[in-house]
């Protein structure tokens, strides 16, 4: 629906959740009102001058303030006008600056609102007076965030410097009850623009245009100075992107608004270890899609045999038919995709590229059977009752009957497709899954969680597999569990039904499910033992975890065939050589 | 997993049969002491780790308790209704509850709810909720009726839902249940009907209900022995509109369907829920813990005696009655977990190598639900908010009449002793009055002056200018360099005037009252340095490094240059004794703007000017000698450092160091330092681009094509 008003440039929710601001262009303040099937215009807001860019609710709701350009004003909300307008100094470091933007505001629950501004400032007004109260000045260049923690104890500021500031209420003497904003804690994590703070009871979280996520816990909420009081630092989704046609070397790259196909070159020479190859025949380009309309893309794939893509945005669905001839590919758009299929959170196809199946938004799971340019829609797995939660995470065994399906927190469901109906579910897990996929031939479903933890169940048998029991038995090695980033994907060798490959951002494994478990007194990243040692030493050092770190960072890895691998890295220097330059900061001299 | 310790009796004395026997079990603000209210006339608090009391109070005959009586976390008083109008509030001094404070209001209490963050709430049984403080401010007021005819309560509780409570109460009407919840923050009511569902004909007998961030997940356990969870929005869309809510099933038939009476239920915590009741239609009572997630019985107790359908949980403990005893049944459970459920949890094996690593979820640490539970979840050892934050321990009282009175030897005595005890989060503002109480005492008696406490103090670490604001002016009278030093290396916010007064003293002091006082001489390094011959060398290839040659000098270079032996003399031996470089150092070190500094740093003398100037130059000098730029020791000043203050006295005094003679030399040097700066500067920036091109060129080598195929031997 429209507003009315031009751009949006800011939007919040009321506390009790029913009523939705929206700041506007045309610097009009907009009510609505939030029901569950859809949201309605109730009225508007006194008009102000410019844009609105920041807006905040006191938390009982009576009150809003809300920042534009050169001033803030509180609203009643009430009557809709403004009670105040209060104007920020444009002066910046002595010198006038031409306009003065608030780029965010927080409305306390005493009354105070917090305003940080284009000017480098972070102050401090008394919503009932309408009176700035104080004044931090804490940056050259613009401060772009701000996130208050729910005790309203403490806040933190972003900047375009890339730095976070921590702001605290600190009592001033012992014997008053007088506290007072205190600036606390500068951290430099970012090399760009800080353009959202968040800020959890233990940790401080931050990103911006330098493409990473921040997390930075805080250590006065943290007596034991271990592993977990260390920083995070995410840079890349943790989300599968890229899809792989095993058939047809395909590999199907996921962009914000765009897919590109590439077909794999390749050799006609051999080597050892190490060696990089001639190519006989380079990499192609072979598609560039782009979408229509702003929407970005949620998810998309491609087929194994090549010949199907599909991929959704968060209100449309695309499937498209893929025909080669020699060296030519056309592409077809498949239409009258029917309504129920609006938007999808994760598309897969089965095996034999037969079937199609779509996680929709409402939690249900669509079958289609794919026809030569047509489809048909088979069936829909409704989600169980009671339960609202949409599934994310797909996979199908290779035998075309199983199809695992897991949301975030409701274990995962397997399905029966000949059938069509629930053959089981693994419990429940505190973690979230970040991959699936089924075995070929055992149909054992292994399971990647966030917190690290890798589980096998038997479908056919309904029951956790004896190589998962044991490793749950031993644990894993404590460096397995220190990692960072989450699985993203797991593949298996059709030959060697031991064996599990998956990967996460910094490396890829390969379990090899036929010897021993590392313990924590044996090293976890062994290197492949040079080949003059003793048969007798390679056995004794040799574990089920064969991990490389020689692919970072790794985003998608998987088997084309028997004796290929492909693996598909995304250096960080060409992401930023993409970003706009940092705010340059000279390190010599005056 | 879940486990029951073994059980304990709590009351030697027999309760009065029936539901009668007891009517509540309630937290005190003490951990371990828990409030027993038994029906009828008598309070009891109880010590649970050594199962004995602490205290009992009764009312007189003829009055009846009507309502569990509680603890005001705020007041640390307990709370107890009579006849079910009369309020009681004592605390634990009190013998006889006839004597204690009453408050008889104008309606009639249901119950009054008490938890830690915020002061009691009251709650007629006419569906009206009221604060305490308001209550007894005005005891008669007028309480509104909420519910309409014949509707009751049933059940309620308290949350806190983000520093503000949460009541929820559920009533029936004519076999129908509501449930109404109140929050503060938005002083809102809104009203809920339960919708039953499939099994209209069960009947709810026992609620329990948790919290998360926007629910209340309320569960109830029906006649037909399951156990049913619905979830009620904190904050409704709509609070005027009465809505209805679904209940789904959670646990099938934990106790016999046939179950009359003795059955409760009772959440421990986000998986689990403990369940008192019969299992099997001709068993005997039992109470049973389940886990709500597996769906699973982790562990149960036989319960012979009976019990009374009553069931409560605080802390690690499970109260109820067993027979005509009150029963504790200590309660421990890890957090559940599939890797639990399936085999053992992995322990850490050696304690003190390294702590076992695990997700970390930044959402749960801080427990706003069931406090100790979630701590343990996230095994994050978090530092407790202490509710005593506001009263300084009683050591700090002593402390300070100690103060007002004693001699310093005393002072320092029980400052040992308050030192010695545990930090509380407030303890730099606890140090501040301390030291402020000390130096109002040094105003009224100027003799007294307690060097050693003071020291002592600022050697917490965690004092400020800020906390305590006339300490360095009394040094400054006293010119106390030491403990000026150390001020100066502590505290980080000293205004600049006291900064200047500072530098004034430490420029003016003589050397033989330096002697005698003790100073911190790590900043100093050695001020004989053997490498003096060498100077001459030095400078010279410095000169080299930046500037091609001395074609680019000026006259002056040449003119130093001509009696180098002066120069070096001049400059390789220390213009100060070492004393009193350090204090210098500490000046060097401290923070400051230049906009405040500069004023002050004018009312310096001329020749102390020219002092501190040789000095900096001298550290200059010294600082040049070596690749890294840096002065050796431990704590040296840096570079930066020194150029400042360089810049900062020249600018502030540049006219009067120009017109002095002895100045002159020095102007000339640094004139020619400023020049070889500003060829460091260039040229720095010079190598830094030529730095990246080069890192740009090895990007290049290292890259791999955009596409690439190599062979790997994999294991």
């Amino acid at each position: 629906m429209d507003a009315f008003g031009g751009p949006i440039w800011s939007m919040a929710v009321s506390p009790c959740g029913s009523q939705l601001l929206v700041g506007c262009e045309d610097g009009s303040v907009k009510l609505f009102q939030i029901t569950p099937d859809k949201i309605q215009f109730e009225r508007n807001f006194d008009r102000q001058k410019s844009r609105i860019l920041s807006l905040s609710w006191h938390p009982s709701g009576t009150h809003i303030a809300a920042g534009s350009i050169d001033y803030i004003s509180v609203f009643d909300v009430k009557s809709g006008s403004a009670v105040h307008k209060m104007l920020v100094d444009r002066q910046y470091m002595g010198v006038s600056k031409r306009k003065c933007i608030i780029w965010g505001v927080a409305f306390l629950s005493d009354g105070t609102v917090i305003s940080v501004d284009s000017a480098g400032k972070v102050q401090f007004w008394d919503s009932a007076t309408g009176t700035l109260v104080k004044n931090h000045l804490i940056a050259n260049a613009d401060v772009q965030s701000i996130a208050v923690s729910d005790q309203e104890d403490s806040f933190v500021v972003g900047t375009a410097e890339g730095t976070v500031f921590h702001f605290q209420l600190v009592s001033v003497t012992s014997n008053s009850s007088e506290k007072q904003w205190v600036r606390t804690k500068p951290f430099q994590h970012h090399t760009h623009d800080v353009r959202a703070v968040a800020h959890s009871p233990t940790a401080l979280i931050s990103g911006g245009t330098d493409t990473h996520l921040v997390i930075r816990p805080l250590m006065e909420k943290v007596e034991v100075k271990n592993y977990d009081a260390a920083l995070r630092k995410i840079t890349f989704p943790h989300r599968r992107l890229i899809s792989c046609s095993k058939k047809r070397h395909l590999l199907l790259f996921q962009f914000a608004h765009h897919l590109e196909l590439w077909r794999l070159g390749s050799t006609v020479a051999t080597g050892k270890n190490g060696d990089t190859l001639p190519l006989s025949k380079d990499a192609d380009h072979l598609l560039h899609l782009k979408t229509k309309g702003p929407e970005n893309i949620i998810c998309s794939c491609i087929s194994p045999c090549g010949s199907w893509i599909a991929y959704s945005t968060t209100s449309r669905f695309f499937l498209y038919r893929l025909n080669y001839e020699h060296d030519n590919i056309s592409l077809q758009r498949v239409s009258k995709m029917p309504a129920f299929l609006r938007s999808a959170l994760q598309i897969l196809f089965s095996e034999d590229s037969t079937k199609l199946f779509v996680a929709s938004n409402q939690g249900s799971l669509h079958i289609i059977r794919l026809l030569e340019g047509s489809f048909k829609h088979l069936h829909t797995l409704q989600p169980q009752s009671g339960t609202v939660e949409s599934m994310c995470l797909l996979a199908v065994s290779p035998d075309g009957n199983w199809l695992a399906a897991s949301g975030t927190s409701a274990g995962v469901h397997v399905y029966n497709i000949k059938h069509l109906k629930l053959h089981c579910t693994v419990p429940a897990y505190n973690f979230p899954v970040t991959a699936l996929a089924i075995a070929p031939n055992t149909n054992n479903l292994v399971i990647a969680h966030s917190d690290q933890q890798v589980f096998e169940y038997s479908i056919p048998d309904k029951q956790y597999t004896e190589w998962s029991r044991t490793i749950q038995k031993q644990g894993f090695h404590y460096l397995w569990l220190q990692r960072d980033t989450p699985i993203t994907h797991i593949s298996f060798h059709p030959k060697r039904p031991m064996h599990i490959l998956l990967h996460d951002a910094y490396m890829f494994c390969i379990i090899d499910k036929s010897l021993p478990l590392p313990n924590d007194k044996t090293l976890l990243y062994n290197p492949l033992p040079p080949t003059n040692e003793s048969d007798v030493i390679r056995r004794r050092t040799a574990h089920a975890f064969k991990i490389s770190k020689i692919y970072k960072p790794l985003l998608f890895m998987d088997l084309l065939d028997e004796r290929t691998l492909v693996a598909v890295e995304r250096p960080l220097d060409d992401i930023i050589a993409q970003l706009p330059p940092p705010i340059k900061k000279k390190k010599f001299g005056t | 997993m879940a486990a029951l310790e073994e059980e304990f009796t709590l009351s030697t004395v027999p309760l009065g049969a029936g539901p009668n026997g007891l009517l509540g079990v309630e937290q005190s603000d003490k951990t371990d002491q828990f409030l027993v209210t038994h029906g009828g006339r008598t309070v009891i608090l109880y010590k649970v780790s050594d199962q004995k009391p602490l205290g009992s109070w009764s009312v007189k005959q003829g009055q009846i308790i009507t309502c569990p009586a509680v603890c005001n976390f705020q007041t640390g008083e307990f709370i107890v209704v009579h006849d079910n109008k009369v309020l009681r509030i004592w605390n634990t001094e009190d013998v006889n509850l006839d004597k204690v404070f009453k408050a008889t209001l104008s309606a009639e209490i249901y119950r009054i709810h008490s938890i830690q963050g915020t002061e009691p709430l009251v709650l007629f049984k006419e569906g009206a909720v009221r604060g305490l403080e308001a209550l007894l401010a005005e005891p008669q007021q007028k309480i509104e009726t909420v519910l309409s005819d014949d509707e009751v309560i049933k059940w309620t509780k308290v949350f806190m839902v983000f520093r503000h409570p949460v009541l929820i109460f559920i009533t029936e009407k004519h076999g129908n249940h509501f449930a109404y919840i109140q929050t503060f923050s938005s002083r809102t009511l809104s009203k809920y009907t339960l919708f039953h569902g499939q099994e209209e004909k069960s009947v709810i007998q026992n609620f329990t209900a948790s919290v998360d961030r926007k629910f209340i997940s309320l569960m109830s356990l029906s006649s037909d022995g399951c156990v049913y969870e619905t979830s009620i929005p904190i904050h409704p869309r709509d609070p005027d509109e009465n809505q209805r809510v679904v209940r789904s099933l959670l646990l099938k038939t934990v106790v016999a369907g046939n179950a009359r009476s003795g059955v409760a239920l009772t959440v421990l915590d986000q998986d689990h829920v403990a369940v008192l009741g019969p299992p099997l239609p001709a068993s005997k009572e039992c109470l049973s813990i389940w886990n709500t997630k597996f769906q699973t019985l982790q562990t149960s107790r036989e319960l012979p005696q009976g019990t009374s359908g009553q069931l409560w949980y605080f802390g690690e403990n499970l109260f109820m009655l067993h027979g005509k005893f009150l029963t504790v049944i200590p309660y421990k459970c890890e957090v559940s977990s599939l890797a639990g459920a399936l085999g053992k949890l992995k322990h850490s094996q050696d304690p003190g190598t390294h702590t076992v690593p695990h997700f970390v979820n930044w959402e749960t640490s801080r427990g706003y639900g069931f406090g100790s539970q979630n701590s343990e979840q996230s095994k994050r050892i978090l530092r407790r908010r202490k509710i005593e934050v506001n009263v300084p321990p009683p050591a700090f009282e002593q402390l300070l009449s100690t103060i007002k009175n004693d001699s310093e030897k005393d002072i320092e005595v029980e400052l040992c002793k308050f030192l010695a005890v545990k930090r509380t989060p407030d303890f730099h503002t606890i140090v501040g009055d301390i030291v402020l109480e000390l130096l109002g005492r040094h105003t009224t008696e100027p003799s007294f002056y307690p060097r050693n406490s003071l020291m002592q103090l600022i050697q917490t670490h965690v004092l400020s200018y800020s906390l305590c604001p006339g300490l360095m002016e009394a040094a400054l009278e006293k010119t106390d360099v030491q403990m000026l030093q150390l001020c100066l290396q502590q505290f980080p916010d000293i205004p600049e005037s006291i900064t200047c007064a500072c530098l004034k003293l430490f420029l003016s002091i003589s050397d033989d009252s330096l002697q005698e006082t003790e100073i911190n001489m790590e900043s100093v390094s050695d001020c004989s340095d053997p490498v003096q011959e060498k100077m001459d060398e030095q400078t010279e290839i410095l000169q080299n490094g930046f500037n091609a040659d001395e074609q680019n000098c000026d006259s002056c270079d040449r003119k130093l240059n001509q009696k180098p032996q002066d120069a070096a003399e001049e400059t390789t031996s220390c213009p100060v004794v070492p004393k009193r470089a350090a204090l210098l150092n500490a000046i060097l070190h401290s923070a400051y703007s230049e906009m405040f500094l500069l004023p002050h740093l004018k009312d310096i003398p001329a020749q102390h000017v020219t002092l501190f100037l040789q000095y900096l130059y001298f550290l200059y000098l010294k600082c040049s000698e070596n690749a890294t730029m840096t002065l050796p020791g431990l704590h040296p000043p840096t570079l930066n450092q020194i150029m400042d203050w360089i810049c900062l006295l020249l600018d502030a005094n540049f006219t009067v160091v120009v017109m002095i003679p002895e100045a002159k030399r020095l102007l000339l040097s640094l004139y020619k330092f400023v020049k070889s700066q500003i060829c460091i500067c260039s040229e720095l920036n010079k190598i830094e681009v030529s730095f990246r091109e080069l890192q740009k060129l090895n990007q290049e080598k290292n890259n791999r094509e955009l596409y690439s195929i190599e062979v790997l031997e994999l294991f």
